[in-house]
């Protein structure tokens, strides 16, 4: 882990775009790889971004997915202009989906993402307005030691 | 369990060949839902799946699988493809239901990814 300063930058969401689907996420991976990270960092991080993303292009018309990465930590935020979460605490569960059906004809709604993303998280915060949007925010340490 | 024992298992055609024959697959991961492929597998796992999608592919790599299998020899769409080209993924398809083609392997060895 070689870096000095922070690495930051952002990509633009587009929802309901399944086509491009992943490819942000795809691209915060490679520059985590290409930092030199160790290979179950990478993976947790991508694994809780791609979540993201997929949220984000589910359930919104648009968002945006940053990462910024100091020697410390990688931190991921996913704001999006969505319909917002009424009840983030049913939103969390397991298996809760309220995902329609042409959703889960391509592989998603099985209510798995939000705790994934924690899982995957050493710090994680949602903050939801209704009517306004949704802002995920990440952070995995990249000291192992700081458990 | 070597990739040349899960292509010969499961009389798969292989699309795309990023792997020599003897490279180890450790665990199978088999469902058609993407967040469970990012919730359960490991890395170095086979994915069996039906979802015979570019999604497929992406969720792969984003999880560091670098085989997957489609089910009921579904023929994937030609960007499905180009992507398993792009992210290095080796393809295969095969002609059995998702069922057989785990009953299959499970019975060559291969088990599930350990949660
Ligand atoms: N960015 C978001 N904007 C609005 N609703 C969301 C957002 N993210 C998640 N949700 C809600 O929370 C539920 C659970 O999300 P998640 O755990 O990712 O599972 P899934 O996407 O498979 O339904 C979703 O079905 C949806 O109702
Ligand atoms: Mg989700």
């Amino acid at each position: 882990m070689h870096i000095k300063d922070t690495i930051e930058g952002s990509f633009h969401i587009v929802g309901g775009d399944f086509s491009r689907a992943g490819e942000a996420s795809t691209e915060i991976k490679s520059i985590l790889q290409s930092l030199g990270f160790n290979k179950e960092i990478v993976r947790r991080a991508a694994i809780a971004t791609f979540e993201a993303e997929m949220n984000i292009i589910i359930y919104t018309t648009a968002g945006i997915l940053r990462y910024e990465i100091t020697p410390e930590r990688i931190k991921i935020i996913a704001q999006d202009m969505g319909p917002g979460i009424e009840d983030i605490e049913l939103a969390m569960q397991e298996g809760y989906s309220t995902a329609p059906d042409w959703v889960r004809e391509m592989g998603w709604g099985s209510g798995m993402g939000l705790p994934n993303m924690k899982k995957n998280s050493d710090e994680f915060r949602i903050d939801s307005v209704v009517g306004e949007g949704t802002t995920v925010e990440m952070v995995i340490y990249l000291d192992n030691t700081k458990d | 369990m070597k990739l040349e024992r899960i292509i010969h298992s499961l009389d798969a055609v292989v699309i795309t060949k990023f792997m020599s024959d003897g490279d180890e697959i450790e665990w199978a991961c088999a469902t058609d839902l993407m967040s469970e492929v990012l919730y359960y597998s490991k890395d170095s796992s086979v994915l069996i799946t039906g979802l015979t999608k570019q999604q497929a592919i992406r969720t792969a790599d984003i999880a560091d699988i670098r085989v997957v299998v489609f089910t009921r020899g579904k023929e994937p769409d030609t960007p499905t493809i180009e992507l398993a080209n792009e992210k290095r993924i080796t393809l295969l398809i095969t002609p059995y239901s998702m069922f057989t083609a785990c009953g299959r392997l499970y019975e060559a060895g291969l088990r599930c990814c350990p949660e």
